[in-house]
C-alpha cells in the first residue's frame, strides 16, 4: 500500500534537512520525496500536509508505563497510545514497575507487548536489584534482553559506591545511568523549599537536595569515564553544574519537562496535589535557568516524566499523594508555546531536543528522510490552538496539571512500524 | 455584623473588620461563659462535626466545649494518619459525613491545606483547628484577644514568637492576624527552627532571646518537642533551654514589662521555667478560657451567617 503525504515542510537537522517536499511511503518505507512524485496509483492515497511540519518521529526518554503492576493507572497499550496521540513514537520505559526491570523476563514481557505497536517501547533497566539500591542488576542480560539504559528512578541511585560500579559495568555496554538526583535523607519535604513552602505549610524539600546528587554524579562519570544522564532537572544550581561539567568534557547529559520550564511552585497554592511531582516545582528563577539551559545546549532533551496516577491516589490529602503529573499528551504543545513561540528555541533546536538527542543518548537509530528508510515520522501543526481536555486523553490516568490549558500547537500524525495514527485512529499502512 | 468569609481556614488575607467582628462577638461571650447558666440557644438545630485526623485533646475540647455552649449538635470523628492505608479514602469519608447533612466542620489535619480541599468538596462552612504546619487560626485569635484584653489593644504593639516556627502551625497564624490589626511581629528561635524566606513576610528574625524579650511587648512561646528524628533541628532540649529559654531572670534583667504567651501544653523547664509559666507575666489559663469564647464567636458567625 501507498500513501502520499503532500506539501509537507521537511525538517531534519540532523540531515540539514529544511524545505518544502511531498513524500510516498510504501508498506511504511519512503519510496520518494520531492515536488513531483508521480509513481502514485488510483489506490494510493493522498494526504494533504500544507502548512505541517514533518520531523524525525519524536522520543520521549522518560514515561512510566505502569505496567506490570499497577495496569489500573496505565498499561503498556494506554501509554503508548497516548504517546502516539502526543506526537511520539518512540518511548523509553522506566523501571519502577512491580516487579522493577530488574530481569530479562520483565525485559522481554514490555517488548514482547508493545510489538505490535506504532509506537517502539524502549526499557529501562533497574540500576539495582528490585530498585533497592545494594546489589546490581543483571545488567548485561537486561542489555541482551534490549534495555536501552539503566536508572533506580523515582530515587537516585542509593550510594556512591553503587553509582561507581554502574557506571564502570555499563562502560563495557556504551550504556548511560540515568539519575534521578534527590538526595533520599530531604525526602520527606512535598514541595521546593522556599516562601511559597513556608506560606503554605508544606514540608519543604530543598533544591540543593538535588543539586548534590547533580555533584556527586558528575564527579563519578569524570572519575569512571563513563556516562550519566541527569533527568528531569530542575533547579539553577544543577544547570550551572551540567554546564560546567560539559565545558570540561565530562559525559553527562540532562534532560528538562515541560512543566519544569512552564510552572512554578507559585502554583500550588490551592493545594492541588496535580502540582505535585518530584523533583518539585521551582522558582522563577529556576524556570529561567532551564530555559537558557535547553537554549545554550546543557540541557539536550526534553522528556515528559509522564507518570499516571489514580484519581483515589491523587486525591489524597497533599503530604501522602503521590508524585507525578501526566506529559505525554500536553508535551509538544508546551515545547511550542512556552519554548518556540516565545522565541527561546527554534523549531531546528526543538526537533534536536525531541528527537535527535535522546536517541543520541539512549544509541538508537536516527530516522532519516531517504529512500528506502523507515518512515519514523511526526506531523504537527504548530498553529493549532486546543484546550487540553483530560478526559479525552488515551492515557488510563488523568492527572494532569494543565486540564483546561489553552494550547497553540498539536501533533497531528505518526507514521512508524508501518503504521499511521491520524485523525485519532491507528491504521495500518 | 456579619464577616465576609464563609470559612475559617486561616487568618491570611481575612479583613480585619471581620477580625474584629470576631474578637468583639468573643467578648460578648466571653461574658456568657461567667453566668451560672452557660448555655445559649443560637445554634440549636445545627450540626457540627469535629474531624481530628490528629490527636490534639485541648483544641477537640475547646472546641466542643464551645458547641455545646452554643448548643449545636456534635458529632467526633478521630482517626490518625493517612485514610487510604486504612481502606477509605479522605474524599469518601468526607462524603458520607456530607451525606448525613451536617452544617459546619472543624478539621485537624497533619497535611497542610486539607480545609481548603474541604472547601472544595463540601458545602459545610470549614473551620481549620489546625493544618500541619500551615495556620490554627482560632489559636491565633485567642492569643489576640487575650492580648488586647490585657493591653487594651493590638495596634502597634511588638510581638515576638518565641520557637519551632518552621514546625508550628500558631506562628503564621499569629503572624497574619496580627499584621492585619496593624501589630509588629517578629520571631525567636535557632536559625534550624525558623522557615525560608520568613523575613519576606515582614517578620523580624532574631535569634538572641534576650534581645527579642527586651525589644518586644508580647511574646508567645511555643512548646518544644524534640522531632522524630532527634538532633537536627536542636543538639538537646537542655541547650534549647538554656539558650532560648524564657527564664525570670531574663525577664527581670530584660524587660519586666513584658506579657506572656503560651498556647500549651507547657514543657516545664524546656521554653520556659516553671517559675514564669506560673508567673506574674504570663496569661496562660486566660488563653484557655478565652480559647473557648473565641470558638463560640467563630461558631455562632459562620453559623448563623446567612
Ligand atoms: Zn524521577
Amino acid at each position: 500500500m501507498k500513501i502520499l503525504l503532500k506539501n509537507l515542510n521537511l525538517l531534519n537537522p540532523e540531515q540539514k534537512i529544511n524545505h518544502e517536499s511531498d513524500l510516498l511511503i510504501e508498506d511504511g518505507k519512503i519510496i520518494e520525496l520531492g515536488s513531483n512524485i508521480t509513481s502514485i496509483d488510483s489506490q494510493t492515497k493522498t494526504f494533504d500536509f500544507t502548512g505541517m511540519y514533518c520531523v524525525p518521529g519524536l522520543v520521549d526518554m522518560h514515561v512510566h508505563l505502569r505496567e506490570p503492576g499497577r495496569e489500573d493507572e496505565e498499561t503498556i497499550e494506554t501509554g503508548s497510545n497516548a504517546a502516539a496521540g502526543g506526537g511520539f513514537t518512540e518511548i523509553a520505559c522506566m523501571p519502577n514497575t512491580n516487579p522493577a526491570i530488574d530481569s530479562a523476563e520483565v525485559v522481554k514481557l514490555i517488548k514482547d507487548k508493545a510489538k505490535n505497536h506504532l509506537v517502539n517501547v524502549h526499557p529501562i533497566g533497574a540500576v539495582s536489584v528490585n530498585r533497592a539500591g545494594e546489589g546490581l542488576s543483571p545488567i548485561a542480560e537486561l542489555v541482551d534482553a534490549g534495555a536501552v539504559a539503566f536508572s533506580d528512578d523515582g530515587v537516585a541511585v542509593k550510594t556512591s559506591a553503587l553509582l561507581k560500579s554502574a557506571m564502570e559495568y555499563c562502560l563495557m555496554f556504551d550504556k548511560t545511568i540515568i539519575d534521578h538526583c534527590e538526595e533520599i535523607c530531604f525526602s520527606d519535604g512535598a514541595m521546593n523549599e522556599g516562601f511559597i513552602s513556608t506560606l503554605l505549610g508544606l514540608p519543604p524539600l530543598p533544591s540543593v537536595s538535588e543539586d548534590l546528587i547533580v555533584a556527586r554524579d558528575i564527579l563519578m562519570a569524570e572519575y569512571t569515564g563513563g556516562k550519566i544522564h541527569i533527568a528531569h532537572i530542575s533547579s539553577k544550581k544543577s544547570v550551572e553544574l551540567v554546564r560546567n561539567a560539559k565545558g570540561k568534557g565530562i559525559k553527562v547529559t540532562a534532560e528538562a519537562t515541560p512543566h519544569h520550564f512552564t510552572l512554578t511552585d507559585d502554583v500550588l497554592k490551592n493545594y492541588d496535589t496535580n502540582f505535585k511531582m518530584s523533583p518539585p516545582l521551582r522558582t522563577e528563577e529556576d524556570v529561567q535557568a532551564i530555559i537558557s539551559g535547553l537554549k545554550d545546549g546543557t540541557i539536550d532533551c526534553i522528556a515528559s516524566d509522564h507518570a499516571p496516577h489514580s484519581v483515589e491516589e491523587k486525591e489524597m490529602e497533599f503530604i501522602y499523594a503521590p508524585n507525578g503529573i501526566l506529559g505525554l499528551e500536553t508535551e509538544l504543545a508546551l515545547c511550542l508555546n512556552e519554548l518556540v513561540s516565545k522565541n527561546h528555541l527554534t523549531l531546528d533546536d526543538l526537533v534536536l531536543k525531541l528527537s535527535i538527542n535522546p536517541r543520541k543518548i539512549l544509541n538508537l537509530p536516527i530516522p532519516k528522510f531517504e529512500t528506502n528508510e523507515l518512515a519514523n515520522l511526526t506531523i504537527f501543526d504548530p498553529e493549532k490552538i486546543w484546550t487540553v481536555d483530560v478526559s479525552k486523553f488515551k492515557s488510563k490516568s488523568k492527572n494532569s496539571p494543565f486540564d483546561k490549558r489553552l494550547l497553540k500547537g498539536a501533533s497531528v500524525a505518526v507514521i512508524n512500524n508501518s503504521k499511521m495514527f491520524f485523525e485519532n485512529k491507528f491504521t495500518d499502512i | 455584623m456579619s464577616l465576609t468569609i464563609k470559612h475559617l481556614i486561616g487568618l491570611h488575607g481575612v479583613p480585619s473588620d471581620d477580625i474584629q467582628t470576631i474578637l468583639d462577638t468573643a467578648k460578648t461571650f466571653r461574658e456568657v461563659l461567667e453566668r451560672p447558666i452557660k448555655k445559649v440557644p443560637t445554634l440549636q438545630g445545627k450540626t457540627i462535626v469535629n474531624l481530628f485526623y490528629e490527636d490534639s485533646t485541648r483544641t477537640r475540647i475547646s472546641f466542643e466545649l464551645a458547641e455545646k455552649r452554643l448548643s449545636a449538635d456534635t458529632i467526633n470523628f478521630s482517626k490518625s494518619g493517612s485514610s487510604t492505608k486504612k481502606g477509605e479514602t479522605f474524599k469518601d469519608t468526607i462524603r458520607n459525613i456530607e451525606a448525613m447533612k451536617v452544617d459546619m466542620i472543624v478539621v485537624r489535619h497533619e497535611s497542610a491545606g486539607v480545609p481548603q480541599f474541604l472547601t472544595r468538596i463540601s458545602k459545610a462552612s470549614i473551620i481549620n483547628a489546625g493544618d500541619g504546619r500551615h495556620e490554627h487560626p482560632t489559636q491565633a485569635l485567642l492569643d489576640m484577644y487575650s492580648i488586647r484584653e490585657r493591653l487594651g489593644k493590638l495596634k502597634g504593639l511588638k510581638i515576638c514568637v518565641i520557637g519551632d516556627i518552621a514546625h508550628s502551625r500558631v506562628a503564621l497564624s499569629n503572624i497574619f492576624g496580627l499584621q492585619t490589626m496593624g501589630a509588629q511581629v517578629s520571631v525567636c528561635g535557632p536559625l534550624t527552627m525558623i522557615p525560608q524566606n520568613i523575613e519576606s513576610l515582614g517578620v523580624k528574625i532574631y535569634t538572641d532571646i534576650s534581645k527579642a524579650i527586651s525589644e518586644n511587648d508580647v511574646l508567645n512561646v511555643l512548646r518544644i518537642q524534640l522531632e522524630r528524628k532527634a538532633g537536627t533541628s536542636i543538639p538537646t532540649l537542655r541547650e534549647y533551654h538554656n539558650y532560648f529559654g524564657i527564664t525570670a531572670e531574663r525577664i527581670e534583667k530584660n524587660n519586666k514589662d513584658i506579657l506572656i504567651l503560651h498556647p500549651g501544653p507547657i514543657n516545664r523547664g524546656v521554653e520556659i521555667t516553671s517559675e514564669v509559666a506560673d508567673g506574674p507575666y504570663q496569661i496562660i489559663l486566660d488563653q484557655v478560657t478565652n480559647g473557648v469564647a473565641i470558638r463560640m464567636s467563630v461558631l455562632y458567625l459562620l453559623g448563623t451567617r446567612q
